[in-house]
């Protein structure tokens, strides 16, 4: 399955609109990676309100998408967690320390993008 | 009861085994968390079985008697688990998190029982009871 990567401004946008397989989200990981290095995106937004269910390893790649973004320069922000989803992942109890943003939805997770980048340049002019 | 069962070979099994149990724990009366958890615990054994037991089957039970639950049965006939304890943790992995499948599964279900050996295969039963 071919998952869409958007471009608005400075950042990448990600809807995943079906339930995913172990080899999509590989796949998608690495073309991610490709397109933050074409586009030089300052942040990535990855919208997940159409899963109903997040299990270990879908939890693992997408910390891991955020770390690999991290180190191209681009924050992530994860948006949409439904509220059963979270539950059923903390309860799960997987050891991953998240370094990713959350926001409830999708015009919020791109508010939290360009203050988390904007604070940032703040810091670096001082 | 109903029994049903779906084999587990690929990565897509998981997903259509993912569904099959969505569907029952819906059709049950299962609220929308309880059926998240169940589909959670469904994926986290049936990846299991197609990762480190080379393929299995899921296999779900309605149970309506004066309890009401759903069992799930997921039998693969890999190389087993060594030491059950120690997979069980939570912290033990040889394929990359079989140990969090493993304990994650058990604290999203009310009963939990595992069955396994070197060269037995491994079969793991979990339970949700409707409240």
């Amino acid at each position: 399955m071919d998952i869409p990567i958007l471009k608005i401004e400075d950042f990448l946008i990600i809807s995943f609109q079906n339930e995913l397989s172990d080899h999509d989200l590989e796949e998608l990981r690495e073309n991610v990676l490709e397109h933050i290095k074409k586009t030089n995106a300052k942040g990535l937004v990855i919208d997940i309100t159409a899963l109903g269910i997040v299990d270990s390893f879908m939890a693992r790649t997408l910390s891991s998408i955020s770390d690999m973004a991290a180190l191209l320069g681009t924050k992530t922000v994860i948006v949409g967690i439904q509220p059963a989803v979270a539950l059923t992942l903390v309860e799960l109890g997987l050891r991953i320390k998240w370094k990713l943003l959350t926001a409830l939805n999708l015009e919020k997770g791109i508010n939290l993008l360009r203050k988390s980048i904007e604070s940032e340049k703040e810091i670096a002019h001082d | 009861m109903t029994e049903d069962s779906i084999e587990v070979k690929n990565e897509y099994d998981i997903i259509s085994a993912r569904g099959f149990g969505r569907g029952i724990a819906s059709r049950l009366g299962f609220g929308v968390v309880d059926q998240c958890r169940i589909t959670t615990a469904i994926s986290e054994l049936a990846r299991n079985a197609v990762v480190h037991g080379k393929g299995g089957t899921v296999t779900i039970k309605t149970i309506q008697n004066e309890k009401k639950g759903i069992e799930i049965i997921c039998k693969d006939d890999g190389p087993g688990i060594e030491d059950i304890e120690l997979a069980l943790k939570g912290g033990y992995s040889t394929v990359g998190g079989l140990g969090i499948g493993l304990s994650g599964t058990r604290r999203l279900m009310d009963e939990f029982h595992i069955t396994s050996g070197p060269g037995k295969g491994t079969t793991v039963t979990i339970r949700k009871w409707l409240n």
